[in-house]
């Protein structure tokens, strides 16, 4: 393209002045969204599969598309306490890693959300080691769940591109100013490409609007300490602060949807948290994040050509969690199945993370679906038709018996 | 500075975060990793510090500082100076590994290691930079550390930063210098203070400066700074007391025998010939 323009001795225009398509894999789309909102710092250090972000960064930033500081560093801990830093004095930031090289990073991933740092950040997500696999496993950004995080599961690279600028502006809203991951499953997402409708600066800039820390700001002319040494005195009340702001951020979320479509005309305002396939009439539904979505609706389609009522639920928002949507959402069903491509040694029923999470805010329900947990896809492993139909026929089965038992299933282990 | 630090009687690092500040003026941004600072500026809402301050993991300094310096690069900020302020167990310990990739990117920031020469915060636990002989919670008298203090000085030199100096609160001008040229040149920029700890060191409060004196007149602690890795400069050649001296003084070392104060000795003699060479002739 450069080539073309260079030769008919016309100036290049550069792809973001307008919006157009492009096939790009999620993590490109991820790259264009980070230069889209003008991010002032980024910091990357390499592990499969997160580091393609990166790579897209650099290219961007040496072809003149994009100008930032971008810090190549030692080691995921370093990459990420830069990046909080460099956001206490005012700069927009990103940053992201990958199972084991994210729980590297753990103590600056701990304290970036309790000192209220609006970091945005991707996750490839990966199994964690041992033994090693470069597929994908959520353990890695689950290890955050209880920390302050806001967490987002995506399953496409138009949707990985809209959620990173969704992200930023519910994050530097200073009612929320709590860190958001973006979680991409490795490879099925990260390395997948995609059609994505790439927005024009121009619509960003109006969705965006610039991250102002005010009396936060770290600066020689406001000369305030951050993250002193508080003791018992203050921990508590602090605490409660970012539970307020976990809690604030549920309608900030819903806001900046509403505004997305207005500004883009991409519409995510009745699947803002969750997004449900097939389910008006369902009676059984499986639900899962990232991802596994896409065999899940093939299943069902194929399921629902043989007559069966079947739906399945993407829970997107792990947190803030949606409990009243999901209350809602499920206790339509006779069963629902929740499919968890992590695992939680010894937890409740040896479930999986979101089973166990899922189950417990249905608790208070009066009228409770059967609820089975169906852990699956471990390290990458792929989740066929064949393993969903098996997770369906189980569900039917604890329907016709009514009782979930067991509770638990490794769907797709050989013996 | 203002009053009210919360640190021990007769703390270097006080004073010396003291003399540092007064070089740097208001136009700084101090980082502040796990270390006795952590709370010597005195707990929420308390802080005997003036200027901004940002608290950190323990492993951080550097690149803590090097996120401040990018998001000050991009708003075109060129007169706040940012100051990695950390211990010796966050510099030459957890934090070596940041601070060399900091160097290595040759970061604009001023780093500068308060060297109390154990984990004193926590309890006077041993770090690499507990010197031989001493005696620590963790290196009983009966079985106390048998291994050399690392030489961070070499380490840093190594990357060829601009700037790498050595200074103590016994020579105040000295220090301030040193700050102040430091201050005055972009890149990474190093110094090593070291700053007597009287509880670590089982020593009384009073004799801070004294100690942190003889150990430059003994030669276990010379004053010289290192530009771009290469030019070694001595500041000041001392009388040459013997080590001993600086040794009797302090509890952490009442159990030495003989053949380890001579061991001491020898060491030091050896570092000072080699010091000498590189002022003289270069690495």
């Amino acid at each position: 393209m450069a080539a073309k323009a260079e030769i008919a001795g016309q100036a290049a225009k550069t792809p973001t002045d307008i919006e157009h398509e492009e096939l790009i894999s999620g993590s490109e789309a991820i790259a264009h969204a980070v230069s889209l909102a003008d991010v002032d710092v980024i910091t990357a250090y390499p592990i499969r599969p997160y580091d393609t972000v990166m790579q897209y960064v650099a290219k961007m930033i040496a072809n003149g598309d994009f100008d930032c500081e971008f810090i190549v560093a030692e080691s995921e801990h370093s990459q990420f306490e830069i990046v909080k830093h460099a956001s206490a004095v005012g700069a927009r930031v990103f940053c992201g890693s990958s199972g084991v090289g994210w729980m590297y990073a753990f103590e600056a991933l701990t304290v970036t959300p309790a000192l209220r740092i609006p970091m945005v950040a991707m996750v490839g997500n990966r199994a964690l080691d041992d033994p090693g696999a470069f597929g994908v496993e959520h353990n890695d950004a689950l290890a955050v769940r209880d920390l302050g995080w806001m967490l987002i599961w995506v399953d496409n690279a138009q949707e990985a591109l809209d959620t990173a600028l969704i992200a930023y502006r519910v994050a530097e809203n200073r009612k929320v100013f709590l860190p958001c991951a973006i979680c991409t499953d490795g490879a099925f997402l990260t390395h997948s490409q995609y059609s994505v409708k790439v927005p024009s600066k121009a619509q960003v800039d109006r969705f965006l609007p610039p991250y102002k820390r005010d009396d936060l700001l770290l600066h020689p002319d406001n000369p305030i300490t951050i993250a002193p040494q508080v003791n018992e005195d203050w921990v508590m009340e602090i605490r409660k602060q970012n539970d307020e702001a976990m809690k604030r951020a549920k309608g900030v979320i819903a806001e900046a949807y509403r505004e997305f479509k207005e500004v883009f005309g991409r519409d995510y305002t009745n699947s803002m948290f969750i997004e449900e396939y097939m389910t008006d009439d369902a009676e059984i539904v499986l639900l899962g994040m990232g991802t596994i979505s896409m065999p899940a609706r093939v299943t069902v389609r194929k399921l629902r050509e043989q007559g069966k009522k079947i739906g399945f639920v993407r829970l997107k928002w792990l947190r803030p969690f949606p409990t009243e949507e999901l209350r809602k959402s499920l206790a339509r069903f006779k069963a629902v199945g929740v499919i968890d491509r992590d695992y939680s040694f010894g937890s409740p029923s040896d479930g999986g993370v979101v089973f166990n999470e899922v189950r417990a805010a249905l608790y208070p329900l009066a009228k409770r679906p059967l609820m089975s947990g169906f852990i699956a896809g471990l390290g990458g492993r792929e989740v066929t038709i064949e393993n969903i139909t098996q997770m369906v026929e189980m569900l039917e089965k604890s329907v016709q018996i009514g009782k979930a038992e067991p509770e638990t299933h490794w769907i797709g282990v050989r013996e | 500075m203002g009053l009210g630090h919360v640190g021990c009687q007769g703390c270097a690092a006080a004073l010396a975060m003291r003399y540092v500040l007064k070089a740097l003026g208001e136009k700084t941004i101090v980082v502040l990793p796990a270390c006795c600072w952590s709370v010597i500026a005195g707990p929420f809402p308390h802080s005997a510090l003036k200027v901004p301050v940002l608290h950190s993991a323990f492993a951080t300094g550097a690149v803590a500082a090097s996120g401040v310096r990018a998001m000050l690069d991009v708003q075109g900020d060129r007169e706040t100076t940012v100051l990695a302020w950390a211990g010796d167990g966050g510099t030459f310990d957890i934090g070596l590994q940041a601070l060399s990739d900091a160097a290595e990117r040759s970061e604009n920031i001023l780093y500068v290691c308060y060297d109390n020469e154990a984990y004193m915060n926590t309890g006077i636990q041993r770090s690499s930079v507990t010197p031989f002989g001493a005696w620590t919670t963790t290196t009983p008298a009966q079985t106390p550390k048998l291994e050399p203090k690392k030489d961070i000085i070499a380490i840093i030199a190594a990357h060829k930063i601009p700037y790498a100096a050595t200074a103590t609160v016994a020579y105040p001008e000295d220090l301030v210098k040193k700050v102040q040229k430091a201050k005055n040149i972009r890149g990474t920029r190093f110094i090593h203070i070291l700053a007597p700890c009287p509880p670590g060191w089982k020593v009384p409060s009073e004799l801070s400066v004294t100690l942190a004196r003889l150990a430059v007149k003994t030669r276990l602690f010379p004053l010289y700074e290192v530009e771009h890795g290469k030019k070694y400069t001595i500041n000041l050649v001392p009388e040459s007391l013997p080590v001993r001296e600086y040794l009797e003084l302090q509890g952490r070392f009442s159990h030495l025998s003989e053949e380890q104060i001579k061991e001491i000795q020898d060491a030091v003699d050896a570092k000072w010939e080699e010091l000498q060479r590189r002022a003289a002739y270069g690495v």
